[in-house]
């Protein structure tokens, strides 16, 4: 008889046997993996031909012994634990990852909203650039909209969708070190990212900056969070998908594919920080702005509406207004967005068919955008009143009314006529700022209230009166920013195709930026305020994970819905 | 999970049955003005593929009934551009530059002209105002290297100054101690010889000795009484009027390893009729002579 070790006789050994001898196997593989890092790390350090490959390689290395030791420690400590299994009949959520996720996208969103206020107060007032290579424009500027976009909005977007995909499948999340290493993993990405840019290393993609070796780690990276998402799809205990995942599934795919397409180069050396792209000119270019305009509608746009579809009919506890127009805004939005990059290059050397193409897409945008929007806000029938009792509810809805204000002007200004007057303006800014703050920003902040005390098991926030001041300080600061940066940007439109009476130019361009002054001082006056009511969030957000409240507000506050059935 | 279709007492519509994490959805028919808006925009869309360029085929691509290119577009408006200003151009180019002046509309023409074509081509250099910076001259003043009068100051324009042109004009500074001409203590000297002529000195001396170093090596394009020349560019360094600065340092940099700066020929860059106005819109600034 052939000898076969009892705890490899199934016959004999208990599910949960099973699920932690494979986490025991699956650990030691994500051992081996650190193992290859501090290697390749070192690798990358020793034979550098740069100084920034060296102390990206060094960081690498760290990055890789830590996970290394968390790894061995995470498996001691689990040798006890209860495991993953379902406690009493109802599902063990992951809610550690969701706590992490709730820090880090905090954190990275007070990083990004002071670095962009420091570069608007370097475009009001040039002596702030220090005179430094690490301090000016040029190398904050990428440092600011990565930080924002892909450290604050991507943390976001992780932590929501791990916390969506999980309650609405009924299912843990996939994976015991797999969901670690996507937000760890994702952090390194933006530790390697923004050390970069303040090097002076950048690819000069706009948002698609940093280089070769980071983008191949990203990949990485985001390979595994599909698989996490996808495979906690699959377990799920209910029978259809819901609406969120579709918008967060097509997020991650889409984001995948622009990733890779957009970042295909030749590096110089396997161990230097430069390349080459693999497209030139026009090419470059087109590439680039298929890029740049999906990630607005697949990480700033689809990610968020997954967000939106939880965390406003979950919050107002209303019915989703309608499953119909949900699919079809779904797969119209999805669709259409693809063609609509074009547009960013209107009057240049793109040819004329692929403009009218690039045009005509983004007006088509408009009705599959906005059924979001009334997806959003009329699920709130039947609960207007909660905009009234519930600030969370009023950053919501407010988020989803700067949804649609943007989806609107989008399309406007992909109209060649207006384009021509807004394209290089600030009112370009104004525009991504209006989706960004108002849109990306409020819906965040919303999921944040929500989640801190469902995921700490709070009875409520610490206070409601704070996130009611950050409302009002925040929203003041957007519109002074966005209607600073429409004037300024007609202005400057206007200025520039100034004709006198005899038909030449009026202005030079330097008068055109002086013009420009007054308008951003008052927009670093709002993005100031806009991360003062930050700030107050993690205040709020901090005290309520200490589990203090306020004693003014006690017995008023709107209690957290989860907190009764927490276990 | 439910899969009882319940109806929504708030707005009477039935749920689809569906539930997540307590999220039901209602089956609610898509709005008509939001799915008519959509058609509406996929018809005009349609519309203007057919009249505009709009899709790829292998070769080429869709080129729509109104024949619209922006290259075309751009071409006719330039075309209708210079229509619009031929006469008044015509008329500029064959002018004797000192008579437009006599001609109140088309001077007024040169002028706008001019300011409008120095701010595109001149101001990064010499500042929007035409203040000038260092190294960069002043062109409000009567201080002129060249030349003042409209004609210097046209010819200045057109073939630049040390330029890549053939009739460029040029003069040189030449490199004193880098070309082991001078020694140092000689350039000491000249500077502060130079410096007297405008300035009280202490070391007389030293002024003494620099007026024949000066003598010697200078007064050939400064002149003997250090006025300037304008055969050679050569500024005057008796007034208060300084191309780079006027601290001692500065000038000592100056004769040690000489000053060329370039003033690019813009001949090949703007026609006949922009460097016209430009000369005339430089020479109504104040110090044209």
């Amino acid at each position: 008889m052939i000898f076969i070790p009892k705890s490899f006789q199934n016959s004999s050994s208990t599910p949960e046997d099973n699920r932690n001898r494979r986490n025991l196997g699956m650990n030691l593989l994500w051992l081996a993996f650190t193992i290859i890092g501090v290697l390749l790390g070192v690798i990358l350090s020793a034979k550098a031909v740069d100084p920034t490959m060296m102390l990206h390689g060094m960081v690498f290395s760290i990055a890789a012994v830590l996970s290394a030791f968390a790894l061995i420690a995470r498996n001691y400590r689990n040798i006890n634990s209860p495991g993953l299994a379902d406690v009493n009949g109802s599902v063990n959520y992951n809610t550690e990852i969701i706590k992490a996720g709730v820090i880090a996208s905090t954190f990275w969103g007070v990083v990004g909203f002071s670095v962009g206020l420091l570069i608007a107060l370097q475009l009001a007032f040039p002596v702030l650039n220090f005179d430094l290579p690490w301090t000016n424009f040029g190398r904050l500027r990428p440092l600011h909209t990565s930080a924002v976009i892909f450290a604050f909005g991507g943390n976001i977007l992780i932590m929501t969708s791990f916390h969506v995909v999980q309650r609405t499948c009924r299912a843990r999340l996939a994976g015991d070190v797999a969901p670690w290493f996507v937000f760890w993993g994702y952090q390194l990405f933006i530790v390697l990212a923004a050390t970069g840019y303040v090097l002076g290393v950048t690819q000069s993609k706009e948002y698609a900056e940093p280089e070769w070796y980071v983008d191949i780690w990203l990949t990485l990276v985001w390979v595994v969070y599909l698989l996490v998402f996808l495979a906690t799809i699959w377990k799920r205990q209910e029978k259809h998908i819901y609406v969120a995942n579709w918008f967060f599934l097509a997020f991650i795919v889409t984001i995948a594919m622009l990733h890779i397409v957009n970042n295909l180069s030749v590096p110089v050396s396997f161990t230097g920080v430069k390349s080459y792209s693999l497209f030139a000119g026009v090419q470059s270019a087109l590439t680039q702005w298929w890029y740049g305009h999906n990630a607005v509608g697949f990480f700033l746009t689809a990610g968020f509406l997954g967000i939106m579809y939880y965390f406003i009919p979950k919050r107002v506890n209303r019915p989703v207004y309608s499953y119909r127009l949900s699919i079809i805004h779904f797969w119209s939005l999805i669709f259409l967005y693809i063609w609509a990059g074009p547009h960013h290059l209107h009057y240049t050397a793109l040819p004329d068919w692929a403009q009218t193409l690039g045009m005509t897409f983004s007006i088509m945008l408009w009705m599959p955008s906005w059924g979001g929007m009334i997806n959003g806000l009329m699920t709130l029938s039947g609960a207007w009143d909660k905009l009234r009792t519930d600030p969370v509810v009023r950053f919501l809805v407010t988020s989803v009314a700067f949804y649609g204000m943007s989806t609107f002007e989008g399309p406007l200004m992909s109209i060649k006529a207006v384009n021509a007057l807004s394209h290089y303006t600030d009112w370009t800014i104004g525009h991504v700022h209006s989706g960004a703050l108002g849109w990306v920003a409020y819906i965040s902040f919303g999921a944040l209230y929500f989640l801190t005390p469902v995921v700490w098991k709070r009875k409520s926030l610490y206070s409601d009166a704070l996130v009611n001041l950050h409302f009002w300080i925040s929203t003041v600061g957007i519109l002074l920013y966005i209607t600073a940066m429409w004037v300024s940007g007609i202005l400057q439109g206007l200025m520039w195709r100034a004709y006198d009476a005899f038909g030449f130019l009026e202005y030079s361009f330097s008068e055109t930026v002086e013009a420009m002054h007054p308008f951003y001082a008052i927009r670093a006056g709002g993005g100031a305020l806009f991360l003062i009511g930050a700030l107050i969030m993690v205040y709020n957000l901090w005290r309520t994970v200490r589990g203090d409240v306020r004693a003014k507000e006690a017995g008023s506050l709107v209690p957290n819905m989860e907190f009764a059935g927490a276990r | 999970m439910s899969d009882k279709v319940e109806k929504d007492e708030v707005s009477g519509t039935d749920t689809t049955g569906h539930e997540w994490d307590g999220i039901k959805e209602l089956d609610t028919p898509m709005p008509r003005w939001w799915l008519w808006t959509m058609y509406g925009t996929i018809i005009w869309a349609i519309g203007y593929w057919i009249v505009m360029p709009a899709w790829p085929l292998i070769s080429s691509h869709t080129a729509g009934f109104l024949g619209y290119s922006s290259r075309g577009s751009l071409e006719q408006e330039l075309a209708d551009a210079t229509a619009a200003h031929a006469e008044d151009r015509n008329a500029l180019v064959t002018m004797e530059l000192s008579a437009v002046k006599n001609n109140s509309q088309l001077y007024q023409f040169a002028l706008r002209g001019g300011k409008s074509a120095f701010a595109v081509n001149c101001s990064q250099c010499h500042g929007s105002g035409a203040q000038g910076a260092p190294g960069f001259p002043n062109l409000n003043d009567d201080d002129w290297l060249w030349g003042g009068d409209v004609d210097a100051i046209y010819e200045t324009i057109k073939y630049g100054i040390r330029s890549d042109h053939d009739d460029t004009r040029i003069g040189e500074m030449p490199a004193f101690l880098t070309d082991e001409m001078l020694t140092k203590e000689q350039i000491n000297d000249a500077a502060e010889y130079i410096l007297s002529l405008s300035e009280k000195r202490e070391d007389m001396a030293a002024v003494d000795r620099g007026q024949d170093v000066f003598m010697e090596n200078c007064a050939a394009c400064h002149g003997d009484k250090a006025k300037g020349g304008r055969d050679f560019g050569a500024p005057n360094l008796t007034d208060a009027i300084w191309f780079y600065g006027k601290d001692k340092d500065v000038i000592l940099r100056t004769i040690s390893r000489g000053r060329n700066n370039v003033m690019p020929a813009w001949v090949d860059r703007l026609d006949d009729a922009t460097i016209r106005q430009l000369a005339l819109y430089v020479h109504s600034l104040g110090g044209g002579e």
